[in-house]
């Protein structure tokens, strides 16, 4: 069974540094599996609990959010909220019964092609285990 | 009405290899909205620009996606074209359906499908994206210079000579930085006073420069193109007009404290001239040294000060000016000494690192030129050079290569070849880094013509010993343990950010690298200009740098920033926060998390400052709310994109 789930990742990269990082990933013809589909904002420290919430709510399977390095945010210090807000909304999910390993944050620089598809690989092995996502998911 | 047309680029293979853009171009037609979707070979190419801009003419579209590269390369062109076929520029949004998507998978039914979720989620953002204008603010022409060093100096000239006016703020009493302590410079042995005292005239007698020596910046607002600094203009107790350089004030004045520029190889009053040739060329009272203030505690300078100059009672000047870009010279600082206790110094005094060494060979410095041992005015007859004396050490000291070191001891060792003919340098060095124009020529001169003996591998102790500093090394080549008496050491320290950088960086809301130096906003493309708009950055406080390199950078960030200061008005991307004061509590969060100062509150209600906000969007995140978000980037599209990117 697990062998053919597929998981859904929705990923909100950053526009500065990961967004940049995921097309030197394809600059670079690096592979990784086609689970994820990015989302660009401005920076890590605008992603609401709310979007995680709701992607989660429309059927993901697993959330991405991905940064500049600390110390490293284009707008100064958005990844270190980013950075905050996600280990609040981890314990959420785990007070609500979900997975919290199926949220993760990355920091993956513009130089970091290599790093985004590792990270994509990495997430997906991880999520295959834990199966479809259905606590949050709505109707389905 | 929302009329959305697509437009599918093939991208010759680079797209279509991978995805069915037939497929995607077919499914987004189904797509609600979607009026018109069509694919071409090369989007960008002008009769793909052509068929867009005919589509949004024909069909009447109002919204406009583009699924080919990332947004980087072409969303400005498909932008341009959207805004001349007579939409809203805003109206047009791009989905990445190359880099995100073709050159990373291979499986083409996948890929394809995943390219239709992404450009369906963009055509979900546009469908709610505003019509946005760029934001115009005016400009004000001039420039302020932080630092007076030569990176500095030449900033200041550079723009001064372009017609604007610039305030140089350099917190010691003299402008010049490092540069003016050196004897030589390296690769051709010109006379650093020589080429650069010059320079520091010119600065003071540049009718468009006002220069503000012993001060410092310690506030500011505003934003690019309208800056307002406030500057702290120390009190020097000394009027330069009336000054008349007699000197008489230092032989009554009883203090001695190390000399700063003579690196504290010599001692200097508390009343003094850094050098004899400062500018401006006026005495300063260190108030820190002096006995005190108040005549009745001394006072013995102004007794003697014939055209009464000094003026006891000046206090600290705050000075507010208003300039349109900034440029940040503050440049570098030697790596503490006090770290280097294995190659004992401050034991010893007779270890000396690479600055004083340049004031021993100065024909100006404490010595006029003969280099002489410090303990006991002797010339030393064998003098050790340590490189890497800190640097790309990263289990102890700094990880990085400081860059000028390797080349300014192959200088101080042909230096003192050529002070002390009978002598021997020794240079111990890891790797010997000559990348520069004549510089590698320069450094087999050093070994040819004046026998420098350059010895790879580490030094593990030196101590003194019957009056010489005995070195045990290893000489990794020979493999060999090796043992030199030494009447000298000169230790190339490190090259460490101006102390008091990190500071300044935090008022000026700069960011700094993991060894504290200053960052450049794209280490490649934008290695001049830092990470907040319109501030540039100038020498070696943005990395080790040498002479000519930072004079180019310096005449660089004046490029950059006459580049702002030569427009009339600048424009800034309007997709900034915007308050719902129906939502509104005034609960204050979002001022608070705001990097910019680009929020408050007024009447109980947050406001945004369009021209300090960058948009990034950490308040939408923090608000309780939902009453702020960033304009095209609300809760209601990243929601909407969600769907898309899930669903199906």
């Amino acid at each position: 069974m697990s062998d053919q789930f597929e998981p859904k990742i929705v990923a909100f990269l950053c526009k500065w540094c990961s967004s940049a990082g995921s097309d030197l990933a394809g600059v670079s013809r690096m592979k990784y599996p086609p689970n994820v589909v990015p989302i660009t904002v401005m920076c890590s420290g605008s992603v609401s609990p709310l979007y995680i919430l709701s992607a989660f709510k429309r059927g993901a399977d697993g959330v991405l959010v991905s940064g500049c390095h600390p110390g490293d945010c284009h707008y100064i210090k958005g990844n270190y909220y980013a950075r905050r807000r996600i280990a609040l909304v981890k314990k959420i999910l785990e007070f609500i019964g979900l997975e919290p390993q199926r949220l993760q944050m990355s920091w993956i620089s513009a130089a970091e092609g290599s790093k985004y598809t590792e990270t994509i690989k990495d997430f997906v092995q991880e999520l295959k285990p834990l199966g479809p996502q259905t606590r949050l998911r709505r109707g389905k | 009405m929302k009329r959305t047309g697509v437009f599918v680029c093939h991208c010759g293979i680079n797209i279509a290899g991978t995805v069915d853009v037939k497929k995607v171009t077919q499914e987004l037609s189904k797509h609600p909205g979607v009026v018109h979707s069509e694919d071409y070979v090369y989007m960008c190419s002008d009769p793909g620009q052509n068929l867009i801009m005919e589509s949004i003419k024909e069909n009447k579209l109002d919204k406009v996606v583009v699924a080919c590269c990332s947004p980087t390369l072409h969303e400005s062109t498909f932008r341009k074209a959207a805004k001349e076929a007579g939409i809203n520029e805003f109206q047009c949004e791009i989905a990445n359906i190359r880099e995100q998507c073709r050159w990373v998978h291979k499986d083409k039914d996948e890929a394809t499908k995943k390219a239709i979720k992404l450009t369906q989620a963009t055509v979900e953002k546009v469908r709610q994206d505003e019509s946005l204008e760029p934001i115009g603010v005016s400009v004000t022409k001039r420039a302020l210079v932080v630092g007076g060093g030569i990176s500095g100096i030449q900033s200041a000239l550079d723009l001064a000579n372009s017609g604007f006016e610039v305030i140089l703020v350099e917190r010691e009493p003299s402008i010049g930085g490092h540069m003016i302590q050196l004897s030589e410079t390296f690769p051709t042995l010109d006379c650093s006073q020589c080429i650069l005292t010059p320079k520091m005239v010119e600065v003071s007698k540049h009718p468009n420069i006002k220069l503000m020596t012993y001060s410092e910046v310690q506030e500011i607002s505003g934003y690019v193109g309208n800056f307002k600094v406030k500057i702290l203009k120390k009190p020097t107790y000394v009027d330069p007009d009336a000054c008349t350089l007699c000197d008489e004030c230092t032989k009554v004045c009883p203090v001695l404290v190390p000399n700063e520029f003579e690196m504290g190889l010599t001692g200097r009053r508390a009343i003094y001239i850094p050098f004899p040739q400062a500018i401006p060329a006026t005495y300063t009272l260190d108030v820190k040294s002096c006995p005190g203030l108040l005549p009745i505690a001394c006072g013995k300078c102004a007794d003697v000060c014939e055209p009464n100059a000094i003026d006891f009672d000046m206090k600290p000047e705050i000075v507010e000016e208003e300039v349109g870009a900034i440029i940040v010279a503050t440049g570098y600082d030697l790596y503490d000494k006090k770290n280097m206790g294995e190659y004992g110094y401050g034991k010893y005094a007779d270890v000396l690192d690479g600055l004083q060494f340049e004031r021993l060979l100065s024909p100006s410095g404490p010595t006029m030129g003969k280099v002489l041992r410090p303990s006991d005015h002797k010339e030393p007859k064998e003098v050790v050079f340590i490189q890497c004396a800190g640097s790309r050490d990263p289990e102890l000291h700094c990880p990085y290569c400081s860059k000028i070191c390797c080349m300014y001891t192959a200088k101080h060792a042909m230096l003192y070849k050529h002070h002390v003919p009978d002598g021997q340098p020794y240079i111990f060095y890891i790797d010997i880094r000559s990348g520069g124009k004549d510089y590698e020529e320069f450094v087999q001169r050093a070994v040819e013509e004046d026998g420098v003996l350059y010895i790879r591998g580490k030094v593990s102790k030196l101590f003194e010993e019957n009056g010489k500093i005995k070195i045990w090394a290893v000489d990794t080549l020979a493999g060999k343990d090796i043992e030199i008496n030494a009447d000298m050491v000169v230790l190339a320290t490190a090259i460490r950010p101006s102390e008091g950088s990190e500071e300044l960086a935090k008022k000026l809301k700069l960011a700094l690298d993991k060894d504290g130096f200053l960052s450049e906003a794209h280490p490649k493309l934008r290695p001049v200009e830092s990470v907040s708009a319109g501030m540039f950055l100038a020498g070696a406080a943005q990395a080790p740098k040498d002479i000519p390199e930072a004079v180019a950078q310096a005449s660089g960030a004046s490029a950059k920033a006459i580049s702002i200061l030569s427009q009339e008005r600048l424009f800034h991307s309007p997709t900034v926060s915007k308050v719902n004061p129906n939502l509104c509590t005034g609960c204050g969060m979002c001022v608070e998390v705001c990097p910019y100062d680009a929020l408050a509150l007024k009447d109980g209600k947050a406001e945004v400052n369009e021209v300090l906000c960058e948009g990034c969007g950490t308040c939408s995140a923090t608000c309780l709310r939902g009453a702020i978000e960033v304009k095209n980037f609300s809760a209601l599209q990243i929601h909407e994109m969600i769907g898309a990117s899930v669903g199906g």
